[in-house]
């Protein structure tokens, strides 16, 4: 008897991730959606540039590369060409919340119907550790040395606090995946967030706080620790929007 | 005889795409070619068409290149500014060989610059679509019916050779209203897409649209593959209309605004018993560099009439190889030279006969 294997819609192949980084355990939960609701044949993903810039080979599904942070502008015209599709975007937070944000809010405000992975682990990991638009307060980083300055960079962004305030989008919620109930709470989010699509609620987006033990200097242990440490104080998990549950609950 | 109805420019590019099968239309407005976007937003919902105005004109290329992506002709437009925001897009379609036809109705620039006419993204256009080596078909209309003809020709050259045609317009060509017949429109139909992604529907390895590729071995394969299409374009596609030619002694090289222009210098120069005659690219890449050449052996000088500050008149300079003076007859900024200033410049070449002055 199979009691475990690797889910049909991931690919048999090494991938890049450092050790002990969560885009593996993301993908997976993304390709365990597919193959539990049956809609890899009809799904088009689009990877975005960043950490996960190769998904396209890591996806058994049809794939496209996008742009740097436009991810929800090619996922629209790919939904608008077939709405059959099922669309989702797998995009960090440098992409989506830094040079693609106005794609992500104006997708969001359209209620554009399609699913939207944000990985937030607060850094640009791929081109070696720089401050993210999600980067903390006082975090170190290449282009923080001296810990994020608030009063010289800003704040912080939650993406998901933001959105929530447009009327736009059907689905907002932030979850972790730094053990094993946070990882079975994600993998319930982004169902959904695909189901949605599936019924035609809309735009659905389920923000990952994720490490990235590389570029935080810690063990993966300690990464995951911090999650819970610095990361979730600053972002709450929890559903921040849910339209049809609201309605629901209207009636 | 097809029915003629009168148009704007801009009007028979929407019309002609939509003729041409183009279902999807992504633009943000901007002076002189928003006719465009009013014309799709009024007509596609009524034939099941998309019509969306995207956040901005990156959204814009980005929606194109998801479409494209998926299999379907699809269209944006815009102008100058708005063509320098595509840029990143462009070099992605042109990156992961994907079809799409884009419009640049062209207005004075640099910078914000001005609303009226102008034919100063020539470089742009034929030269520097992007960042990476690629390049774009450039289509030059110079009437209202061409601006149609060539919309349908773009999206089947966009098509068969999986790239981005351009038609290079001006403020001019789409503000100006012509009778233009559209029944005889040569439309082609789509071909196969096996590449699109529309779903494996598990009965195929997953496609992936992708421009990325970290072995330089690859990448540069992939470079070769496309200048292998190009080479193909440039000996089966270049268009070119060559005007009172056959003894000229002096040659006109202008598109777009600029020909009609000449046109007229020209023939009031004949009536004065001046040899002149004009050879008008149609496709400003590939260039039509035969008839330059041809024209090198056969003139004493050829005038460049160009709304910009002499763009193409380095393309002509190259065609004919420096063996005749090619000078430059030129208004910019939103001014089109006049007639007489062409004449002006043809009367002088007669008289300096082949010497630059």
């Amino acid at each position: 008897m199979i009691v475990f294997q690797k889910p049909h819609a991931l690919a048999d192949l090494p991938m890049h991730y450092c050790p002990g980084c969560t885009h593996g355990i993301i993908h997976r939960l993304v390709a365990e959606v597919m193959d539990e609701l049956g809609i890899e044949g009809k799904t088009v993903g689009i990877a975005p540039v960043g950490c996960s810039v190769m998904a396209y080979d890591y996806f058994n599904c049809d794939m496209i590369e996008a742009a740097h942070g436009r991810a929800p502008a090619v996922a629209t015209g790919v939904k608008r060409a077939n709405p059959e599709n099922v669309v989702f975007t797998y995009q960090g937070d440098g992409d989506l919340a830094s040079i693609g944000m106005a794609e992500t809010v104006h997708a969001a405000a359209r209620n554009e119907n399609i699913t939207v992975i944000f990985v937030n682990n607060a850094i640009y990991g791929m081109t070696g550790g720089q401050m993210a638009p999600t980067s903390l307060p006082g975090q170190v980083t290449q282009t923080s040395p001296y810990g994020r300055d608030v009063k010289h960079c800003g704040y912080p962004i939650r993406v998901c606090e933001l959105l929530s305030e447009l009327e736009g989008p059907e689905y907002l919620e932030r979850v972790t995946v730094n053990n094993v109930k946070n990882v079975k709470n994600a993998k319930k989010a982004i169902k959904k967030a695909f189901q949605n699509q599936i019924d035609g609620k809309g735009f659905s987006l389920v923000e990952v706080v994720s490490s990235c033990p590389t570029n935080w200097g810690m063990t993966p242990k300690q990464a995951l620790e911090w999650i819970d440490e610095k990361m979730l104080p600053y972002y709450p998990l929890g559903v921040y929007k849910d339209r049809s549950a609201s309605q629901e609950a209207e009636k | 005889m097809a029915d003629k109805v009168l148009m704007k420019g801009n009007e028979a590019i929407a019309e002609a795409a939509i003729r041409a099968g183009c279902r999807h239309y992504f633009g943000y407005p901007i002076t002189p070619q928003t006719e465009i976007a009013a014309y799709m937003a009024k007509r596609m919902p009524k034939i099941g068409g998309v019509f969306l105005q995207a956040e901005s004109e990156i959204a814009a290329i980005n929606m194109v290149y998801g479409v494209a992506a998926a299999g379907l002709r699809v269209m944006t437009s815009s102008s100058s500014p708005g063509i320098s925001l595509k840029s990143e897009g462009l070099s992605y379609l042109a990156g992961a060989d994907l079809p799409s036809l884009v419009v640049n109705v062209q207005r004075g620039g640099p910078g914000l610059g001005g609303i009226q006419p102008s034919q100063s993204d020539y470089f742009q256009a034929t030269k520097g679509g992007g960042h990476g080596d690629f390049r774009m078909i450039v289509l030059a209309p110079s009437s209202v019916q061409e601006m149609a003809e060539l919309t349908v020709k773009g999206f089947a050259l966009a098509d068969t050779y999986r790239m981005t045609a351009m038609i290079l317009a001006d403020g001019t060509m789409g503000q100006m209203m012509e009778p233009v017949a559209l029944d005889d429109l040569p439309v082609t139909p789509m071909p196969e897409k096996p590449w699109a992604v529309t779903g494996t529907g598990m009965k195929r390895p997953h496609n992936v649209v992708n421009s990325l590729f970290l072995s330089p071995e690859k990448l540069e394969e992939t470079n070769f593959e496309r200048y292998d299409r190009y080479r193909v374009i440039e000996e089966k596609e270049t268009m070119y209309e060559e005007y009172r030619m056959e003894d000229a002694e002096i040659c006109i090289a202008a598109f777009g605004i600029a020909a009609r222009v000449s046109k007229n210098a020209i023939d009031e120069a004949r009536a004065m018993g001046i040899k002149v005659g004009m050879i008008r690219p149609i496709t400003l890449w590939p260039f039509p560099k035969a008839p330059f050449r041809r024209a090198a052996e056969q003139v004493k000088e050829v005038i460049s009439v160009e709304l910009s500050m002499g763009q193409m008149i380095e393309d002509v300079r190259l065609a004919t190889e420096c063996r005749v003076p090619v000078t430059l007859c030129n208004r910019v900024g939103g001014m089109i030279p006049s007639p007489e200033q062409v004449l002006d410049a043809i009367l002088k070449a007669a008289k300096n006969g082949g010497k630059e002055a």
